[in-house]
Formats: structure tokens, C-alpha cells, sequence
């Protein structure tokens, strides 16, 4: 007996460590429940939110007894908890004796704490765009460039830093997402309601992200189930006949549970040509857009993880305006294009944060891409079926002190490519891509006005060797409200040469590539060093908040796989670099406060990009010298129910661009040696009735800018002159759109 | 009989005991610190990573308390406060001396706690 009672006092103190929960439910005076209400213990940041139910269940904390209960609008309260089932009641703040001080969001942060210079563009800057799809979202950021590659598939380009994208790295929630085959119009397939921030990094990437970042990093998050709304819709339309469609849908099916279904269509139905020159202005076509995204978070246990399914369909036809494809496909009947992609993603990322090391975790990112692009441009064909498939394992901890932190990981690609074209010769370049790396970043903040990130990874790639890639960043906060950052990295890419310049398709340009004993379509992989120095000084002048920034960016080739345009206007040449390439790009930005509420975005950009080409070092074609940008934006007070007026205007002046050599063509084919300066308008207003529901109508090209003889021998597309890619301005006139957004809360 | 009491009672003592004092690697603390701005924030949280053993400290100007997880078997709680506290800033724990409290910037002059 005495035996017995000495076993069960042995087993006393162990039963203390048990973990017991806290269960319990949060109402208003009305016994209502609140749905997403904060339930933390008290001095701690270990807490959830309630269900529909207004009930939440919560591990007793070892700390202290006491519950913090909080929901917007109604008095925070402090409880303690004496049994295991507890009852809150919330009640409704009314009096509200502070002064509420307020600061309007930026609708862009140019942060002066983050190591790497990059600005985040929120939603409230993504909605001034006019529309549409990613490819149109940064038309009111004067840090990138956007232009129209050809006048006959509509698709726009962007560069940074006097660089075009293949040249970024553009990666979607930290995966590289515009790459390969759909460099040309990835960006087009990714709606712009989707989008929940972008984030713009200039200078070489992190290493994290892997080696082929040259000028600079766009990464865009899509919305998170776990924090969306329950449903949104968009719809849109304008005078060119483009209608875009788009619906969310949002579920929580639990605390740790969420997803949303993303629909996206648009089509445009009607044929334009307003500057009468026998070609559309855009191509027809419609495209239908599908993603669900589940996403489960355990904060208490550490775990998040996201799944995606996406599949997309895009059809597109371009060319004359009598061209119709059943009867004048690959006939010299009609000049016409037809471009049609199909994308299906299956991705997965999953996150762990030890629950007792905040800063220590791991993370799981795999992706599997396929895109299938079938196409022609008049007698011109090229398909081309890449599937990839990616994987990022990674590993955050901290040396010591969360002052030195470093993340490190191993990353897998896998690239198939099934790629034929048919030019002025027919050629199969279907390959297999591999490659197998290791990462290390050590990242430093002195917690004052020091931090630095120094990264390295190793790879080994099938067609690019092995080779080491070291990024470095710095920043350095000299004074109040001020930042210095430095940034120097190498990147390395195998170049796409017909996936990244199909414009050149849509012309009677014969190709050729000069080398052979390359891997890469005989070429070899495109090496470059990027420098750049970065100033931000936030002041107040006149009393007015007032930001200016000041970026000098330089990229050099080693080698790069030139794309020649200039040595005959009948040829397009592909190859290795024999000399200099570079790029220097200089911006100074003014933003300032005019009034509250009223805002004023400047920027002037200096470009120098030479290189050096078979007829000598030239300025790249098609690319200003001098830009100018000025943006002002007005939005009124958001009265009780949500009112508000938003107004947008953008000015765009550029300086005039070197044209591609057309000196041998006949008189009256030339272009003449450079195209005029010319300036782009653009302004949107919004008005805004409730939470729910907004209406917004804008004009592109106010100023109804079009360039001369787009369309070099339109009257005859299957003669020798035929070009339609040298394109330096607007083709179209000015547009007018019309949309609403109607969500529910 | 009475031995085996006796032996029971200081095995349960002793059990429990090291239960209690088995020193984490990564203990969670937090107790409050005195401070007015970023200037204070800066201050407390580099004068709470220079002590050996601290991983992670963060202060909160909203509660005017400091999260910090420190590795036990390398330094205590009330090293941290007293390295705090040397920098100028009163803790729950231990208190900063005048003199070094009046050596502080202007926007720092807190409420001195107590």
C-alpha cells in the first residue's frame, strides 16, 4: 500500500507539465459572435483568432493566466482565466476621446531600413493602372520602362535600368515565374486583381533566388486565402472592344484553412485600325485565366503552406484586317499571326518556424511549369513546349544574435524544352536544361545604421558549367532619414533567342546564327556584372514631406548573345559578343507632398547602352537617352460609408531613340536615323461609394500619340521590307476604358 | 517504514526541483523596460545583445516591455536587465543610475519607474 502511494507521489510532478487548452467563445452585448477576433496571452505573441462561431481554443500558457481579447472597433479586454471555459464579451468603443492621428499609406514605400533598394508597390498603386494584367501594372512607376515590342501581337515589354526583361528575374512569390518560353508574354497571363504587392529590386538579386538575375529582381505576392475577402468582382471595358472579366471567391473553412478560386477572362472582339494602314492596331483573341489557392497556417505549431493550380488558355490573332486564318493561313493571300498559349502550374511552399525560435525555420518551394505556345507570324512559325520544374529547399537560422542571420539551402531545375522554328530555315532545338546548386546569404544589421547582405551560391548546369555566383548588398543609414546602399552581384543565363525576341518574327527578317560551338543554340551563356549605388533622402521642404532618390546602375557584359538588327535590315544575326556591352543607367526621383492628400511623383533617366556590334560600337536601338516622368495624384477624405474621389495623371516624355538601320533599304522604306521625342499621357479617376462598390473610367495616349509608318512596307507584308517590329512609341491611338469593383466583405 | 517515507519525500523534492531549474536554450523572457522612442529602442535592444547569451530582443514601445529569448545556460535574465539598466533605462528588474539616466538625449527623459 505504502508501496502504491510512493509511485503515485513519484508521478505528482509530472503531471503539472500536461498541457491543458482554454476553450471559449467572444460575443458582443447581443450574445453575437465575432468571426477573426485576437485571443493572446497577455505579454506574449502566442495567441488565435476566433472562428464564425466566435470560438477559439488556446494551449494554457506556462507565462501568465491572463487572455488579451481585441476586435477593431470595440474596447480591448484583459482577462484572467481561472477554469478551462471562458465567455468574453466585447463591448462597443463610443467614445472615442483621443485624437485620432492619421497618415495616408504611400501608395509606393521606398524603404530606408531594407538592405537591397527595393520599392513595393501596394494595391492602392496597382489599381491606378489602367488594367489589366501584370504587363500594364507599371505604367504609373517611373523606375520601369514600358514599351510595345512589335505592332502586331500587342504585347508590352518592359526594362529596367535600360535593360529588357530577360534581364530581370521575375519571380512570383520568390519563384521564378517569367522565364523561358513565356519571357514574351508571361506577363500578360498574370492578372493584375491577383496581384497583392510587387516588389522592384534593383541591382543582382539574392542568391536565394538563383543565378540568372542581371539588372534587377520583380517579384509580385498574389493574394493570401487566409486574409482575402469572400468575394470580388471586376469588370472592365473599353473603346478599343476589350472586356476583361474577373471573380474571386474566397472560403475559410476553418482557422487553419482558406482558399480562394481566381477567374479571370478577357477577349477583345472588335478590329481596330484607326491609323488606316491595312494591319490591326491589336491582335483579337481571348484568354481565360484559373488559379485556386489553398493555404493552411498553424501558427501555433510553426507550419504554413500554400498550393496553387493554374491554368490558362490565351489565343491571339494579329496582322492584316482581312486576314482570316482558315483560308490565308501560310498562304501569301494575307499577312496574319496567330499566337496561342496554353499554361498549366501545380506549385507548393511550405514554410516551418520553430514554435520556441522565431528565428529559425526551414522552407519547401516545388513547382512544376508547362507552357505550350503554337504560333506564326505570316509564313514564320515557332512552337515551342517548355516544361520545368523547380526546387528550393532553405534553411533560416541566426549566429549568436538575431543581428546576424543567414539562410542557406539547396536548389534543383529541371528544364524541358521542345522548340521547332520555321524561318528562312526550319530547325529543331528541342533540349534538356538542368541544373543543381547550393546557397549561402549571411545577412548583418548592426540594429543602427549598418546592414549588409553577402551572398554566394555554386552551381552546376548542363549547358553552363559549374560556376559561382556572389551578390553583395549594403546600407547605411548616414543620418536622419537618410540611406546609402551599394549593391555588386554576377549573373549568368543561358539566352532564349527565339523565345526572347519573337517580335522579329513579324517581319521579312532572314535569321542566322553566326557561332556554333556553343551549347546554347551555338552560342555561349550571357555573363554580366551589375554595380550600382542608391541615395534616398526624406526631408520636408516648405513643410511639405518631400523624398528625393538618386540611383546610378551599371551593367557589363563578359559576354552576351547579341541580338543584331543593325547590319542588314533584311537579316536578323545572333552572336557571341567580341567587345563591349554595357548599360549605365542613372535616375534622380523627386517625390513630394503637395497637399494632403495630393501628391507629386518626378523622375528624370539618363541611359547609356552601347554594344558592340559587327559594324561597329553602337547605342542600342530603340532605346531614349532621356526620359522624363511626372505622375500627380489626388485622392478626397474617406467620408463615413467610404466615399471617395481618387484622381491619376502620368506624363511620359522620352527623348528621341536610334533607329534600327534602314540606310540600304529603298527611299521609301528608310526610317530615317532617329525617331522624334515624344510624350504619353495617361489619367484615371475613381470614385469610390461605399466599401463595396467602386467605379473608375481612364484614358491611355490622351494625347493621341501614334508613330509614323509603324508597319514598314504594310502594302506589301510578303515583300523584302516588310518590319513591323521597329516599334518606338504607341501604334494605337488613345484609348478609353470603364470598369467597377464590387467586393464583399 | 519512516524511511522509506523520508526516501519518497526528498525524491519527489529533488524531482521536481531539476524539473523546475533544467536551463532552456532558448527561454522566452519578458519584463519591462522604460523608454520613450527609437533612439530608446535602439539603445535597449544593443545594450541587450551585447550580453552573451541573448538571441533575440525586441522592445515594444506600445507596452514598454522587451521580448527577449536567451540562452540559459549563458546568461540570466537579470544580466540582461542589469546591462539595461547600465545603458539608462529602468527595468522591473533593476534600475538605471542617475547619473546615466540624466546622460541621455532629450526625447529619452521616460518616466523613471517607481
Amino acid at each position: 500500500m505504502l508501496r502504491k502511494i510512493a509511485f503515485l507521489l513519484f508521478l505528482l510532478p509530472s503531471f503539472s507539465f500536461s498541457q491543458e487548452t482554454v476553450k471559449g467563445i467572444v460575443v458582443d452585448e447581443n450574445n453575437e459572435p465575432f468571426l477573426g477576433a485576437n485571443v493572446f496571452w497577455f505579454g506574449t505573441s502566442v495567441g488565435t483568432t476566433t472562428d464564425v462561431n466566435g470560438a477559439f481554443s488556446l494551449a494554457k500558457s506556462s507565462e501568465t493566466t491572463f487572455l488579451v481579447v481585441s476586435y477593431i472597433g470595440y474596447a480591448t479586454q484583459k482577462v484572467e482565466v481561472t477554469s478551462n471555459e471562458i465567455k468574453i464579451v466585447l463591448k462597443e468603443v463610443t467614445n472615442l476621446q483621443e485624437v485620432e492621428v492619421t497618415k495616408t499609406k504611400k501608395s509606393t514605400e521606398h524603404s530606408l531600413f531594407s538592405v537591397t533598394n527595393v520599392q513595393t508597390m501596394g494595391q492602392k498603386e496597382l489599381l491606378k493602372a489602367a488594367c489589366c494584367n501584370l504587363s500594364e501594372s507599371f505604367s504609373t512607376n517611373p523606375s520601369i520602362d514600358v514599351n510595345f515590342s512589335d505592332a502586331v501581337t500587342g504585347n508590352r515589354q518592359i526594362k529596367m535600368l535600360g535593360l529588357t526583361s530577360p534581364y530581370i528575374l521575375m519571380t512570383e512569390e520568390n519563384i521564378p515565374a517569367v522565364r523561358g518560353a513565356s519571357q514574351a508574354y508571361g506577363l500578360s497571363f498574370v492578372p493584375g486583381t491577383w496581384v497583392e504587392s510587387i516588389q522592384i529590386t534593383k541591382g543582382a538579386g539574392s542568391v536565394i533566388n538563383g543565378y540568372e538575375s542581371i539588372s534587377g529582381q520583380i517579384n509580385y505576392e498574389v493574394l493570401k486565402p487566409a486574409i482575402d475577402i469572400p468575394f470580388f468582382l471586376n469588370a472592365y471595358g473599353s473603346t478599343d472592344s476589350r472586356y476583361e472579366l474577373n471573380a474571386h471567391f474566397n472560403q475559410k473553412y476553418s482557422d487553419k484553412l482558406s482558399s480562394t478560386l481566381f477567374i479571370h477572362g478577357n477577349t477583345r472582339i472588335g478590329k481596330n485600325d484607326m491609323n488606316n494602314d491595312g494591319f490591326l492596331d491589336n491582335p483579337i483573341g481571348k484568354q481565360v485565366n484559373i488559379l485556386n489557392r489553398w493555404q493552411y497556417t498553424d501558427a501555433e505549431k510553426g507550419w504554413v503552406s500554400f498550393l496553387n493550380l493554374r491554368y490558362m488558355n490565351d489565343e491571339k490573332q494579329g496582322g492584316e484586317v482581312n486576314f482570316i486564318p482558315d483560308l490565308d493561313k501560310f498562304t501569301t493571300n494575307a499577312w496574319g499571326s496567330e499566337v496561342n498559349t496554353e499554361k498549366i502550374e501545380i506549385s507548393n511552399k511550405t514554410g516551418y518556424v520553430f514554435p520556441d525560435m522565431p528565428y529559425q525555420s526551414f522552407g519547401f518551394q516545388n513547382s512544376f511549369q508547362s507552357h505550350k505556345q503554337e504560333s506564326y507570324f505570316g509564313l514564320n512559325q515557332y512552337n515551342i513546349h517548355q516544361k520545368s520544374y523547380f526546387s528550393n529547399l532553405l534553411f533560416n537560422s541566426i549566429i549568436s544574435n538575431t543581428k546576424n542571420k543567414f539562410t542557406t539551402g539547396l536548389n534543383f531545375n529541371y528544364d524541358v524544352y521542345d522548340e521547332q522554328v520555321a524561318l528562312n530555315f526550319t530547325k529543331d532545338f528541342s533540349r534538356i536544361d538542368n541544373s543543381v546548386g547550393a546557397f549561402f546569404e549571411y545577412t548583418y544589421d548592426n540594429l543602427d545604421n549598418f546592414s549588409l547582405v553577402a551572398g554566394a551560391r555554386v552551381d552546376n548546369h548542363n549547358r553552363l558549367g559549374t560556376f559561382i555566383t556572389p551578390r553583395l548588398h549594403l546600407r547605411y543609414n548616414p543620418w536622419e532619414n537618410a540611406v546609402i546602399r551599394a549593391s555588386a552581384g554576377r549573373g549568368k543565363r543561358a539566352a532564349n533567342i527565339f523565345a526572347e525576341n519573337q517580335q522579329l518574327f513579324a517581319s521579312s527578317r532572314q535569321f542566322s546564327i553566326l557561332n556554333s560551338d556553343g551549347k546554347l543554340y551555338g552560342l555561349n551563356p550571357e555573363i554580366a556584372w551589375n554595380y550600382g549605388l542608391s541615395f534616398i533622402q526624406k526631408f520636408k521642404f516648405l513643410g511639405k514631406e518631400t523624398e528625393l532618390i538618386l540611383d546610378y546602375y551599371q551593367t557589363d557584359f563578359q559576354n552576351q548573345a547579341v541580338v543584331d538588327i543593325d547590319f542588314s535590315p533584311q537579316e536578323v544575326l545572333f552572336y557571341n559578343l567580341d567587345g563591349k556591352s554595357f548599360a549605365k543607367s542613372f535616375q534622380a526621383e523627386l517625390n513630394v507632398e503637395l497637399m494632403m492628400h495630393l501628391n507629386l511623383k518626378t523622375a528624370y533617366k539618363y541611359y547609356d547602352v552601347q554594344t558592340q556590334f559587327i559594324t561597329g560600337q553602337l547605342e542600342r536601338a530603340l532605346q531614349a537617352k532621356h526620359r522624363v516622368f511626372a505622375n500627380i495624384a489626388y485622392e478626397t477624405h474617406i467620408k463615413e460609408k467610404g466615399q471617395q474621389w481618387k484622381f491619376d495623371f502620368t506624363y511620359s516624355w522620352l527623348g528621341k531613340q536610334r533607329l534600327p538601320d534602314t540606310s540600304s533599304n529603298l527611299p521609301q522604306y528608310q526610317l530615317g536615323e532617329f525617331a522624334p521625342s515624344f510624350a504619353v499621357m495617361n489619367a484615371q479617376i475613381t470614385r469610390t461609394f461605399s466599401s463595396k462598390f467602386e467605379v473608375y473610367i481612364g484614358g491611355e495616349n490622351i494625347g493621341n500619340y501614334r508613330q509614323d509608318n509603324a508597319i514598314v512596307q504594310n502594302e506589301n507584308p510578303f515583300g523584302t521590307y516588310f518590319d513591323s517590329s521597329m516599334i518606338y512609341g504607341p501604334v494605337f491611338g488613345q484609348m478609353y476604358y470603364a470598369g467597377l469593383r464590387f467586393n464583399i466583405k | 517504514m519512516k524511511k522509506i517515507m523520508v526516501l519518497v519525500l526528498v525524491s519527489l523534492f529533488s524531482l521536481t526541483a531539476m524539473a523546475q531549474e533544467k536551463k532552456s536554450k532558448n527561454k522566452k523572457v519578458e519584463f519591462n523596460v522604460a523608454g520613450n522612442c527609437d533612439m530608446c529602442k535602439k539603445r535597449i535592444e544593443k545594450a541587450a545583445y551585447a550580453v552573451k547569451g541573448v538571441k533575440s530582443a525586441i522592445w515594444h514601445i506600445d507596452h514598454t516591455d522587451i521580448h527577449l529569448i536567451i540562452d540559459e545556460t549563458k546568461c540570466s535574465k537579470e544580466d540582461v536587465a542589469k546591462a539595461i539598466a547600465a545603458a539608462g533605462h529602468d527595468t522591473a528588474l533593476v534600475k538605471a543610475e542617475d547619473v546615466v539616466y540624466k546622460k541621455l538625449h532629450d526625447c529619452c527623459f521616460y518616466e523613471r519607474l517607481e
